[in-house]
């Protein structure tokens, strides 16, 4: 074991938190290093001055004010009460707005009002656009000719239909 | 038979207000202790762990026992001094360009010395806590918080990583650096006493090769 290796063991081995196995390793390392020894007993001096810190006592009024606290929490409504657990009441109110969100959302696409006047606008700007095709009155003939030929005579040639365009 | 922690917030969950007033005497000394520890001023340690005692009771009906009581209880505490020392940080980083920084000694408490003193051992033994507590105070707030559970409330590894929200691979390595810092800041204060107190509390000797002295 390197000295950059015993750093994560060398706490453990010292509060003898660490296994038999890490200890056995450190140990060995131990004997055979000298820095990493010093440090070791530099760490346990450290412990000890830790506990030359003194401890403080919570001040004589402390149960009072947390019991204040307590007290002036608000309490839960009676209805609230019947709910075993909140996060669980949140999901159940998040499921149902979900629900009904989806149940309209087939609506919308078909009925809103913004859909028809979407639809009307489309037809509007066709039938502008169709204008000068139904105010030609040659063309509208020439379409009405054309409707009337039998589909027996279609494949007879060229010429035949040439004619009667002409 | 004694009722264990889990139980008695259990206790508190089925609406038993003596169970918390008991789980409140048990943790009120180590979690001020603790907070303490962390932002080095009793009045704010104070509130704050009243305020673990009330998130505790607020979520009482949402407890339930994956953990250990202690982990659950100083996630809570700790969380509340993390967020609390950054607070205190950014306040002191924008009053320090009006006023000049508050004397923190201001804010520690009156502590009666173990045994009878003189005068100037008194002052040089208060010297010597407020530099510990200084040192301790300057170490990056997790490593302070790692550092404080290890040695103060002897929390095992695992959880102290799950207090602290991390692998215990990675909590190694944090009180690892803490001890290093702490090695090296409190080095001048070694000589006095460091040397008398050696194997005291543990009793464990660091092995040495035949011959060989205390390392210096």
């Amino acid at each position: 074991m390197k000295c950059e290796e015993i750093s994560k063991e060398l706490v453990g081995y010292l509060d003898r938190r660490a296994n038999s196995a890490e200890r056995q390793q450190v140990e060995e390392h131990l004997l055979e290093c000298a820095a990493c020894r010093t440090r070791a007993e530099e760490f346990r001096g450290v412990w000890n001055m830790l506990e030359e810190l003194p401890a403080i006592e919570p001040s004589l009024g402390f149960d009072a004010r947390v019991r204040e606290r307590v007290a002036a929490e608000p309490q839960r409504r009676w209805l609230w009460g019947f709910v075993p657990q909140p996060r669980l009441a949140f999901a159940v109110a998040l499921l149902l707005l979900l629900s009904i969100g989806v149940a309209k959302f087939p609506q919308r696409n078909v009925g809103t009002p913004t859909a028809v006047a979407a639809v009307n606008e489309t037809e509007q700007f066709q039938e502008i656009k169709d204008l000068p095709v139904l105010e030609n009155y040659e063309v509208l003939t020439k379409f009405d000719a054309l409707s009337e030929l039998t589909p027996a005579e279609a494949p007879s040639g060229k010429g035949q239909s040439s004619e009667t365009n002409d | 038979m004694a009722r264990t922690d889990v139980q008695l917030m259990l206790d508190v969950k089925a609406g038993d207000e003596a169970s918390f007033e008991f789980l409140l005497r048990k943790y009120r000394s180590p979690l001020v202790n603790f907070l303490y520890r962390m932002v080095r001023d009793t009045a704010q340690a104070e509130d704050l762990a009243q305020e673990v005692f009330l998130r505790v009771y607020r979520v009482r009906q949402d407890y339930s026992p994956s953990a250990k009581f202690t982990t659950w209880l100083f996630r809570i505490a700790t969380n509340l001094a993390l967020n609390s020392v950054r607070d205190n940080r950014y306040r002191k980083l924008e009053t320090s360009i009006d006023a000049p920084e508050s004397n923190q000694e201001d804010a520690a408490p009156r502590e009666l010395p173990a045994r009878e003193m003189r005068i100037d051992e008194h002052l040089l033994e208060q010297d010597r806590v407020a530099f510990i507590r200084r040192t301790i105070e300057k170490l990056p707030e997790k490593q302070r918080a790692a550092v404080l559970l290890h040695k103060y409330e002897e929390m095992d590894y695992a959880e102290i990583a799950k207090v602290l929200q991390c692998s215990e691979s990675a909590l190694k390595s944090l009180l690892f650096r803490a001890y290093e810092t702490l090695r090296v800041e409190l080095a001048p204060l070694a000589g006095h006493q460091v040397g008398q107190q050696l194997g005291q509390r543990t009793g464990q000797q660091v092995p040495q090769r035949a011959g060989e002295g205390r390392l210096s």
